[in-house]
């Protein structure tokens, strides 16, 4: 079982990241638990969701505080909330930032670093500071977990508010492919 | 034979699978007002509606009370109705509620449970669903988003039986339910259609020109025929209640032969059968605890958990019998029972097991009010805690178990 957690700020639709995750990774077969952490969401404010995922049945409904795998959507909520809470050994982090995966400072927990610039991303496409979608194809290449292919299943699936299913496809292929991973524990190796 | 039929699967939270569940059952009419954390149950309810996709009247009315009153109005003139609501919407609905189940009035309506206020909070909490257990609805608490999808044609079959003849709320827990998402498969109309054949909701009592009848007239009272009467109709609303028992019963068997899932209808066992010491659950915390039993069983502790589906009418001897072999029982609930200083699912147990020939210690926990999380480390001190019970370490006071998060 894995554990996701996303971070973002009210309006950035991390929540509905999770919703297009968790119906990627049910067409892939697998078993999918996301629950948004709640409060006053307004915008702007940080906000987290969660997701687990499974080959298995997931019985639990729960938030989940160790999670092995974070991504943040935004670059500044770092300064605002320790995204890296409760994270176990061998973690895997996922961030939204112009910068490498090695200028990235993290604890000794994480061993996966992945950047991508979305910010610029969605400059480009949504004309907007829109990164959840871009930052799926992100989660995709750091993690191998779900296929670029079932994301855009997903997509098609989804209602989006502010954004039109091309525009949100382009997202998900541009995160994948502009995703830089860099694995701590090899160039520690080498 | 029934064949079994797969559907289509979707991935949605439990406010989904809910609208889902009642466009199903194809109810003619649909009365809401929204409250937190109904609200998007409501919302997808217009949408359906809107798309063509459900067949019904939307009565988009000022508040809860009048979205009971029209409700009843449509029960009595021959519609299959649906409607959801939490919290302080329950409260404001309460005049009408009352009047429901003496009025045999069969009908669906999901309590998405929610702590009730004051102290002010917006989020999830069995308060509203357990203040509202003595009224004469059926109560049914679902565990998974597919249990509530579920759960609401199977309560339509139940409400309109002509045994029962009593409204149903279908509850799902607030937050972690509503706005959890999980894997949900639709059956297909067809299955649900040939599961409830035709609606039977208004041949007892009615709004019909062609059938004039006087509809809950003047009853009661210390003379002539008031008060016999009075105790009929009281004794009637008993029998539908006692009735629902096997209905409720029968409806799930019968659900699962058509779609392949067997809900427990009213009590679900689980790793029961050599257990020394049980748990009792209630709603979406289950999963947790199921977590938390098997981890306790790898080491090596005997321990099984009792889940409560159907808690009105309460299924009082199924539970006796499934705990009469323990040596202790920690009952979890996500309310508080104020007059007596524990959960109200610990009170209801307590009493049912006063049919059984010994005493079983027993430990009321409350979590999860407002929105606190029960997580699996919360079950695993229940654990540890019943099994010291077993062991003699009694206790007096109920467990807050989010009091030192």
């Amino acid at each position: 079982m894995h554990e996701v957690r996303l971070h973002g700020r009210g309006g950035q639709g991390a929540v509905l990241a999770s919703a297009i995750l968790a119906t990627a990774l049910v067409e892939e077969g697998r078993h999918v638990m996301a629950i948004p952490a709640f409060g006053f969401e307004r915008r702007g404010a940080p906000v987290v969701a969660f997701l687990r995922l499974s080959d298995t049945e997931i019985r639990r409904v729960t938030n989940i505080y160790s999670p092995d795998i974070v991504v943040v959507i935004d670059p500044t909520v770092v300064r605002a909330v320790d995204v890296f809470a409760g994270m176990p050994k061998a973690g895997t982090l996922i961030l939204a930032t112009a910068k490498q995966p090695g200028e990235i400072e993290v604890p000794g927990v994480v061993s996966r670093v992945a950047t991508c610039n979305a910010m610029t991303i969605a400059m480009d496409i949504f004309k907007r500071q829109i990164t959840n979608t871009i930052m799926l194809g992100a989660f995709a290449k750091a993690t191998g977990l779900v296929s670029v292919d079932s994301l855009e299943k997903a997509l098609e699936e989804t209602h989006f508010r502010d954004a039109g299913l091309k525009q949100n496809i382009e997202a998900v292929r541009r995160g994948y492919a502009e995703t830089i991973v860099l694995d701590l524990g090899k160039e520690k190796a080498a | 034979m029934n064949k079994v039929s797969t559907g289509k699967v979707i991935v949605c939270d439990g406010n989904e699978a809910a609208a889902w569940g009642a466009c199903l059952s194809r109810p003619d009419m649909v009365a809401v007002y929204p409250i937190t954390p109904q609200s998007s149950l409501v919302e997808y309810l217009a949408q359906f509606i809107a798309d063509g996709r459900m067949d019904a009247d939307l009565m988009d009315v000022e508040g809860e009370h009048t979205v009971l009153s029209v409700l009843h109005g449509a029960v009595l003139a021959g519609a299959r109705t649906y409607s959801a609501t939490s919290a302080q919407g329950l409260a404001f609905m309460f005049e009408p509620y009352f009047r429901t189940p003496g009025l045999r009035l069969p009908m669906v309506v999901s309590l998405v449970t929610r702590d009730a206020v004051s102290p002010t909070c917006v989020w999830g909490g069995q308060q509203d669903a357990m203040t509202v257990k003595e009224v004469g609805w059926i109560h049914m608490y679902c565990e998974t988003q597919q249990e509530i999808l579920d759960t609401i044609p199977i309560a339509y079959k139940v409400a309109e039986n002509p045994d029962v003849m009593l409204p149903v709320n279908v509850n799902h827990d607030g937050n972690y339910l509503s706005y959890g998402v999980a894997r949900v498969e639709l059956p297909d109309q067809a299955v649900v259609d040939a599961f409830l054949g035709e609606k039977q909701v208004n041949w007892h009592a009615c709004l019909d020109p062609e059938r004039p009848m006087a509809v809950d007239p003047l009853t009661g009272g210390a003379g002539g025929i008031g008060p016999s009467m009075f105790v009929k109709y009281r004794k009637g609303l008993c029998s539908g209640m006692s009735e629902a028992l096997r209905v409720i019963e029968e409806a799930h068997a019968d659900w699962g032969k058509r779609t392949g899932r067997y809900w427990s209808p009213l009590i679900e066992e689980y790793r029961m059968e050599d257990a020394e010491v049980a748990l009792v659950t209630i709603g979406s915390m289950t999963g947790a605890a199921k977590d938390a039993v098997d981890e306790a069983r790898l080491d090596g502790k005997k321990i099984g958990l009792v889940k409560i589906k159907t808690f009105r009418p309460f299924p009082a001897a199924r539970i006796a019998q499934a705990l009469s072999k323990v040596k202790a029982i920690g009952v979890v609930d996500r309310s508080v029972n104020f007059g007596w200083n524990c959960g109200p699912v610990y009170q209801e147990v307590l009493a049912a097991l006063y049919a059984l020939p010994v005493r079983i210690p027993m430990m009321s926990f409350i979590g999860g009010l407002a929105g606190a999380d029960i997580t699996v480390e919360h079950f695993a001190g229940v654990v540890d805690r019943t099994f010291r019970l077993a062991g003699g370490e009694m206790a007096t006071q109920p467990v807050w178990l989010n009091e030192n998060d």
